[in-house]
């Protein structure tokens, strides 16, 4: 069978190939297996937008789609990656799948330092796909694990209520 | 920037796909003590980031395929070790056949972390202040063993043996939780106390009770964040089989939990603080359970 090769624990830091599509381009770098997926986005892939904060899980800062799906891109090693389609905000940002999020946040100062802002859009995008109409608690509970020290969550929890209405509306967020 | 200098960054280690069970435990053997599976990391990678554990050998299970799925097998729904926290909310063979889990699911951490968590993963690591684990003992569940000697099947209330400790051998893998199939004359009833949603509970509690007509003829009742394990309260338990569900019942019941917890003491919650807390818990998902939940 194809299996385990012990010369494999021989060389615990040596980098090896990972490819995967970032943001609709298929990509291949190089990383120690020890490399977090937030760190190989920042570092080797020079996309900042995905910022790393707490790194353990708690602020949502480092927030990604991982096929599809909202994930920490701390808790995870981009080894395990290899394969996956990633979209970070940039990806986001440039399809325009959350312009209508980025205006309504920015109108209603949903941001200061923006530091939460990249992972406060990822897990709001999803949220706004699951739930059409969610309530303002079900924002409030969708938010929980992404922390905010600007801004007091109200103009974010308030920017996603917005957008949540004009979408079922039909138009664009006013 | 050297890695070794950051803070919060995982030793070295060598990194394996299995793409099936017999690989997996094959690359465990054969790194001993120092490798570790990883599902959906949630629990492990942070431990690896603060360097609590430092493995030579990281071996990956996500893409093992027996390992997934969901499926009713005789009386049981066998749901995949690899199934994710989300899966327990979407998947409409969980909400009919393991409603409790169901309605477990949406209190397990936040949203995009139950996006990546697995059910075995969970199971394995039992935290005692965790859902899953808990609700495991309350559904008399049975836990797949794949070892080298073999598969086994271990219930849930042989599987919890300490802080941490379960009845897994190092190198073997939970590969499935086997639940017996909800039944038209079963209720279930759960709800948790925490600071803030998604945060570990300060005290949970989820049941699973048989009634005939309005008497409870079998009920089983586990609580966690009580205790070194998920633990059931057998005591209580007691007082209800053979009744119905009044106000004098649930009172009885309450009281019992005097001798069926001993919570060890915590900066964070004093024992009788965190019995007082299991009580009014217990009164309130029992109504529930009594309004048919
Ligand atoms: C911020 C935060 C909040 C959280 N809040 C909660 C919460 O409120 N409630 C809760 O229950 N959990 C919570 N979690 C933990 C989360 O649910 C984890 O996903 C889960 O406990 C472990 O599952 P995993 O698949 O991620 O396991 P991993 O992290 O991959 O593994 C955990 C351990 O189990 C072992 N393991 C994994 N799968 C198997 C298997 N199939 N067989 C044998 N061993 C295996 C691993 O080797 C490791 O030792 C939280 C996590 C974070 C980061
Ligand atoms: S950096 Fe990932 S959750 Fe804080
Ligand atoms: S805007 Fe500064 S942390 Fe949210």
């Amino acid at each position: 069978m194809s299996g385990f090769d012990e010369t494999l624990l021989d060389d615990a830091d040596e980098t090896v190939r990972v490819r995967f599509i970032v943001n609709g381009r298929k990509v291949a770098c190089e990383v120690a297996p020890r490399e977090t997926l937030v760190d190989c986005l920042r570092n080797t892939l020079e996309l900042t937008g995905t910022h790393a904060g707490c790194e353990m899980g708690a602020c949502g800062a480092c927030l990604v789609q991982l096929d599809g799906r909202a994930v920490h891109s701390c808790l995870m090693f981009a080894v395990q990656a290899d394969g996956a389609a990633i979209n970070t905000i940039e990806g986001l940002t440039e399809s325009g799948v959350i312009a209508d999020l980025q205006a309504e946040f920015h109108r209603r100062n949903a941001l200061q330092c923006g530091f939460c802002t990249p992972g406060m859009l990822v897990n709001a995008h999803e949220l706004l796909l699951q739930v059409a109409q969610p309530s303002r608690e079900e924002i409030r509970d969708a938010l929980s694990g992404n922390y905010c020290r600007c801004t007091g969550y109200e103009a974010i929890v308030d920017a996603i209520d917005a957008v949540a209405k004009a979408r079922s509306e039909g138009g664009g967020a006013t | 920037m050297d890695i070794e200098e950051t803070a919060v960054k995982a030793r070295a280690f060598s990194y394996f796909r299995a793409a099936t069970i017999d690989q997996a435990l094959d690359a465990h053997a054969r790194a001993g003590d120092d490798a570790r599976f990883i599902a959906g990391g949630q629990s492990l990678v942070p431990a690896l980031s603060l360097r609590l554990q430092a493995p030579r050998l990281l071996i990956d299970i996500t893409h093992i395929d027996e390992m997934r799925g969901i499926r009713r097998e005789g009386g049981y729904l066998r749901i995949g070790a690899l199934t994710r926290h989300c899966e327990m909310l979407s998947e409409p063979l969980i909400a009919e056949f393991a409603p409790l889990l169901h309605a477990a699911a949406p209190f397990v951490a936040h949203r995009a972390i139950r996006n990546r968590g697995t059910f075995g993963g969970s199971v394995a690591l039992a935290d005692p202040a965790s859902e899953f684990p808990a609700m495991t003992l309350a559904l008399d569940a049975e836990i797949e063993i794949a070892g080298a000697t073999g598969t086994r099947r271990v219930k849930a209330d042989d599987f919890f043996l300490d802080l941490f400790e379960t009845a897994l051998q190092p190198g073997e893998l939970i590969t499935a939780i086997y639940i017996p199939l909800f039944k038209a004359d079963q209720r279930f009833a759960f709800d948790e106390l925490a600071r803030r949603r998604g945060d570990y509970a300060l005290v949970g509690c989820g049941m699973l009770a048989t009634f005939a007509g309005e008497r409870i003829d079998d009920i089983r009742i586990s609580f966690f964040s009580v205790s070194n394990t998920p633990t059931r309260v057998r005591g209580a338990e007691a007082t209800l089989i053979g009744s119905s569900l009044d106000a004098e019942r649930i009172a009885a019941a309450q009281a019992a939990l005097e001798g069926d917890l001993a919570p060890p003491d915590s900066d964070e919650v004093s024992p009788a603080m965190r019995l007082h807390l299991a009580r009014v818990l217990l009164g309130r998902v029992l109504g529930r359970l009594g309004e048919g939940a």
